[in-house]
């Protein structure tokens, strides 16, 4: 079955990243292309972290996905340049992660406010959190510890 | 003008490249689970984590470019010590936890320089791995560099235990700015610099860290050699070998 690339686009939209479920992979910016070459559906991916193990999750589940929509072909390509930036987070999906409880990025290099009572009296408890993708912050008001998503 | 290289020399090279990436976080994983705090261990695992990325592109594009048809996991499971490019400070045991951290910020300063420059590789595959990676590598750096200025402009006690890190690996740092002919032809093919040219940027972002950490560099110009280009590993390497590769040893080809 060959549909259009903008229908692979939207299915590829409602997919969960593995590790933040309120965010698309769309969203997060790591896929950077849909193109039929023949018969084959190229899905062209880029990683957040080198190192991450959501990557190899993430190709899972997008070959699961458009197998379970008709699509029998489906090649995983993935690419390094450009590098993956938190840039390219859409302004949505910065909203849905502060929804979430994690602070979205910030060039500043750290979170503009507590994502819990909206406090900017904040302070680092760890460069690096759960994820490679995200550090540890507390509120000094309502003393939350909460994760921040690390701008790169 | 970038001149062409051949494989055998480029193959070389990334395996320079990613076995220091491969041993550094192999040690630095070994602090899984026992790192002094828990924010310092999700710290040094993340690190790990990074390290064992790169390690993934690097050896990736060497197997590649070998065309033996072997895996980054190949070249990292199934070589034995001789065959490891790494510089030897790598290999060493991880010591205490500014020891870990000494040695993380001396490499991280060095991978910070050192990519910089392979962002303009003439290779596109090594610019494309160097952008991706240095961006971790500012971050390591960042990290490394406050903890060492934290732990020895801290303490008695720590202020001791840093600079006696410092004075044990030090000797160490030399061999990641010494070139032989594989790096020279590299270097010659635009692919990557020439590492003595990578001094002089080293030398101020490592005297500005140690300097606000009130520790001294020690005098003696002796430098460890062997690791780079596999003639003379430390002890130390096999006995990491056996417990990093066992897996595979034992169950060729398992996986999970």
């Amino acid at each position: 079955m060959q549909v259009s690339s903008d229908q692979v686009w939207a299915w590829l939209s409602a997919l969960p990243d593995p590790e933040i479920p309120v965010i698309s992979l769309v969203e997060l910016g790591v896929i950077r292309g849909v193109a039929w070459e023949d018969d084959t559906c190229v899905v062209t991916v880029t990683p957040t972290y080198s190192g991450c193990p959501a990557t190899s999750m993430i190709e899972r589940d997008i070959e699961a996905e458009l197998k379970t929509k008709g699509i029998e072909k489906v090649e995983l390509r993935r690419q390094l340049a450009p590098a993956w930036t938190t840039d390219w987070m859409t302004d949505e999906a910065r909203a849905k992660l502060e929804a979430y409880g994690i602070a979205p990025p910030e060039p500043a290099g750290g979170p503009k406010r507590c994502p819990r009572c909206g406090s900017e009296k904040l302070e680092k408890i760890s460069q690096f959190g759960s994820t490679p993708c995200k550090a540890q912050w507390r509120c000094i008001d309502c003393l939350e510890p909460f994760e921040y998503f690390k701008c790169i | 003008m970038a001149g062409k290289l051949d494989n055998p020399s480029l193959f070389e090279f990334l395996l320079r490249m990613g076995d220091n990436t491969l041993i550094l976080g192999h040690r630095v994983s070994e602090w899984c689970g026992h790192a002094p705090v828990l924010e310092e261990d999700i710290a040094l695992a993340n690190t790990a984590l990074d390290l064992i990325g790169q390690t993934q592109m690097w050896l990736g594009l060497a197997g590649e470019v070998e065309g033996k048809g072997r895996s980054a996991d190949d070249l990292a499971f199934l070589r034995d010590a001789w065959d490891f490019r790494n510089a030897l400070m790598l290999e060493l045991p991880n010591g205490d936890f500014g020891q870990t951290l000494m040695r993380q910020f001396l490499f991280d300063a060095w991978q910070v320089v050192m990519l910089g420059r392979l962002m303009q590789s003439t290779d596109a595959r090594v610019a494309a791995i160097a952008a991706k990676a240095s961006k971790e590598a500012a971050y390591h750096v960042e990290r490394s560099g406050h903890t060492v200025v934290g732990l020895g402009d801290g303490t008695e006690e720590s202020h001791r235990r840093m600079q006696e890190a410092l004075d044990y690996l030090y000797p160490y740092v030399g061999e990641l700015f010494v070139s032989d002919a594989i790096d020279t032809a590299v270097a010659e093919a635009g692919i990557a610099p020439k590492l003595e040219t990578l001094r002089e940027e080293y030398d101020a972002l490592v005297g500005r860290v140690l300097s606000a950490a009130t520790l001294s560099i020690p005098g003696g110009s002796y430098v460890h050699q062997g690791g780079r280009d596999g003639r003379m590993h430390t002890e130390h390497l096999g006995h990491l070998l056996s417990s990093m590769q066992w897996l595979q040893r034992a169950y060729p080809g398992c996986e999970w």
